[in-house]
């Protein structure tokens, strides 16, 4: 009774062109500054600045894993995900899809891309067109791919059937006549009826109740599983990254300052900033409450970012040398690695806490 | 099907009836349909349209044909049932007969405004900021004139009639209806589900097509049905001046204007020109107001 578009997790997917082995997204290097007023005042009026929004990201996404993205407000994780489909074109950098980089002479177009990947956005409120009932608004993605409208409507009977929505009751509805949960299902629903491989989820689960976030976050297991999706999974809540992701990226404004497997970067977190966020979460135990926050004040401004490490003016272990030079972050490209973009983790990068040139 | 959740397990897809999604313009025709207000308004503005085209055959008498003695006489006299105009011609032929003129005033510069407006306004709306200013800044030469003056000064410059009184109109109504336009579709173009139909491959068109045009054609269909009544009022202005439709040729607004010097003789004769502008209007803002509730979903 599934519709026969609906790849499965048994069935090996005619898509894959690099197999297992090849990381289904490999970003390289991606830049996005967004031209603002501001800045010294020219004779010609208000200078010119530009919002380091995304400023040298790269990582690897490898099929049938979630990624997560975890970052304060601001950080440039919404800015990424939308750079990762298109939605704003990269200044700098490349998309490598399964081998393919993206709208590039000899790769992949970024419609072709966009027939692979999707995205699930916040706000469940301003993510449905109010003027349309929400079975069409999940049809309408099978019907711009070239579907005819009774076969996209089938398949999103289909698909809200699979986020659990009863498509006899809820199809017919108008957005404001669901509840936030109910919007997000059908988000998922419209994310998932074209058939994507890749999945970025946008905060998807930020704007709900904690019953509701949890219903939705086993959803979205289980569809991953179903469908053999591979997720990118934007959140600024460590205990849904940590329940819902394999991998960690955590950003800090525009850079990624650590990557890893799920379980090293929360039991040993290597970057001063992780291990901040880490400590701010609340405890469970009231013997252990927090009475200094571990990270005080914003982030400095993304217009004019600090020298050398970003972090080092709320770091603790700043030291000369996170002014005067920029920490790398190492090798993001394998799948077991554990890196941070810290001088502490450097060997003879000359901060104090370093190991020295060649020990380790 | 391995992938039923708890939630979905308690029925089955193809058990289910299946129900018919109203699209959203088939859910406003629904709507509309069982409006008692909007459809008997509706009927009096197609009955008024109506009475206009086939003026010549439902008139009762010529509305041309003057007489020296039977002038300003009141309503039922010797046949004329809405009396008699300053020249003696039948109030009620002529009035027919100006619906034709009239209408015609009325609905064709706000159509054109419409359709030229609405869609320079989405244009402006939805394409980049060079775009844009090109556009509302043109508008914005086109506002900053009083809209009687602009009108007058534009069929001035082209000369008198009915034709370029029409044009002049038209030009007068497109930068509002634009500006009504370039705003509704601002505020839909940075919601998430522009982005989300771009990101599931959608052209400029097809959004446009599928998820503006539904947000915007709303607010733009109020604010043009309220311009029709302006539009009649504002062509009889036209015709006042002689640039517009030129006597002896019967026309609403220019009934209204030559009988004003006949208040004191026959009031309620001067009255009836008025009369009928005002229940044309009236009823075309009802019906617009139906549309506009009718186009709402969350009502």
């Amino acid at each position: 009774m599934d519709h026969p578009t609906l790849t499965h997790a048994d069935d090996a997917d005619p898509r894959d062109r690099g197999g297992t082995a090849q990381p289904l997204l490999i970003a390289r290097d991606l830049r996005k500054h967004f031209q603002v007023k501001g800045g010294p005042a020219t004779l010609f009026g208000a200078g010119r600045a530009a919002v380091r929004a995304v400023d040298g990201v790269s990582f690897t996404l490898f099929k049938g894993e979630t990624l997560g993205i975890v970052g304060e407000s601001g950080c440039g994780k919404s800015t990424l995900a939308r750079l990762l489909l298109h939605l704003i074109v990269p200044d700098a950098g490349e998309l490598i899809f399964d081998g393919d980089t993206v709208a590039a002479p000899d790769g992949i177009t970024v419609r072709a891309l966009r027939q692979q990947v999707q995205m699930v956005f916040q706000d469940s409120y301003s993510s449905l067109n109010p003027r349309m009932p929400v079975q069409d608004s999940v049809a309408f993605g099978p019907y711009v791919q070239g579907r005819s409208q009774a076969e996209a409507r089938d398949i999103a009977r289909d698909i809200l059937v699979k986020v659990g929505l009863n498509p006899a009751l809820f199809g017919p509805r108008y957005p404001h006549e669901l509840s936030g949960g109910q919007k997000q299902r059908v988000n998922i629903a419209r994310a998932l009826a074209i058939n994507p491989r890749m999945v970025i989820l946008d905060e998807a689960v930020s704007a709900l109740d904690k019953s509701i976030e949890a219903q939705v976050l086993n959803l979205l297991r289980q569809l991953k599983r179903s469908f053999n999706l591979t997720y990118v999974f934007i959140s600024h809540d460590l205990n849904v990254v940590q329940y819902i992701s394999d991998r960690v990226l955590v950003m800090y404004l525009g850079h990624v300052v650590e990557l890893g497997p799920v379980d090293a970067i929360f039991d040993r977190p290597l970057h001063p900033y992780t291990t901040a966020l880490l400590g701010s979460r609340p405890s469970m135990d009231p013997a252990h409450r927090i009475d200094e926050p571990p990270l005080t004040g914003d982030p400095p401004s993304p217009i004019n970012p600090p020298s050398g490490c970003r972090f080092r003016t709320r770091c603790l272990h700043a030291e000369p040398i996170c002014a005067a030079t920029v920490p790398v972050l190492g090798a993001w490209l394998d799948r077991e690695s554990h890196v941070a973009a810290c001088h502490i983790q450097t060997p003879g990068s000359g901060h104090s806490q370093a190991a020295a040139q060649g020990s380790a | 099907m391995s992938l039923t959740s708890a939630a979905a397990s308690n029925w089955e897809a193809d058990a289910l009836p299946a129900t018919k999604v109203r699209s959203y313009w088939q859910s406003v025709g629904y709507r509309l349909r069982h409006d008692p207000v909007t459809l008997v308004f509706g009927a009096i503005v197609l009955a008024i349209i109506l009475t206009a085209v086939f003026a010549p055959w439902i008139a009762p008498m010529d509305p041309y044909k003057d007489s020296v003695i039977g002038r300003l006489k009141p309503f039922g006299w010797r046949g004329h049932i809405l009396g008699t105009d300053e020249l003696g011609r039948d109030m009620l032929s002529r009035l027919i007969h100006g619906g034709r003129i009239s209408l015609m005033m009325g609905l064709v510069p706000v159509l054109v405004a419409t359709i030229v407006g609405g869609t320079l306004g989405i244009i402006a709306g939805f394409g980049g900021r060079a775009v844009n200013t090109a556009i509302m800044r043109t508008m914005d030469v086109f506002y900053a004139f009083p809209s009687v003056l602009l009108a007058v000064a534009i069929s001035g410059a082209m000369g008198g009639g009915i034709a370029n009184g029409m044009i002049a109109l038209s030009l007068v109504f497109t930068p509002a209806i634009c500006r009504v336009a370039e705003t509704a579709t601002a505020q839909v173009r940075n919601l998430d589900f522009i982005e989300a139909a771009r990101a599931s491959g959608a052209g400029t068109f097809t959004i446009i097509r599928h998820h503006v045009l539904g947000n915007v054609l709303g607010p733009v269909f109020i604010y043009s049905s309220s311009l029709v009544s302006v539009s009649i009022l504002l062509a009889s202005g036209l015709s006042f001046l002689g640039l517009g439709v030129k006597p002896p040729e019967p026309d609403w607004g220019l009934m209204l204007s030559t009988l004003r010097q006949s208040i004191y003789v026959n009031p309620l004769i001067c009255a009836v020109p008025g009369i009928a502008i005002f229940i044309t209007s009236i009823c075309f803002n009802l019906v617009s107001d139906g549309i506009r509730a009718a186009m709402d979903v969350r009502m």
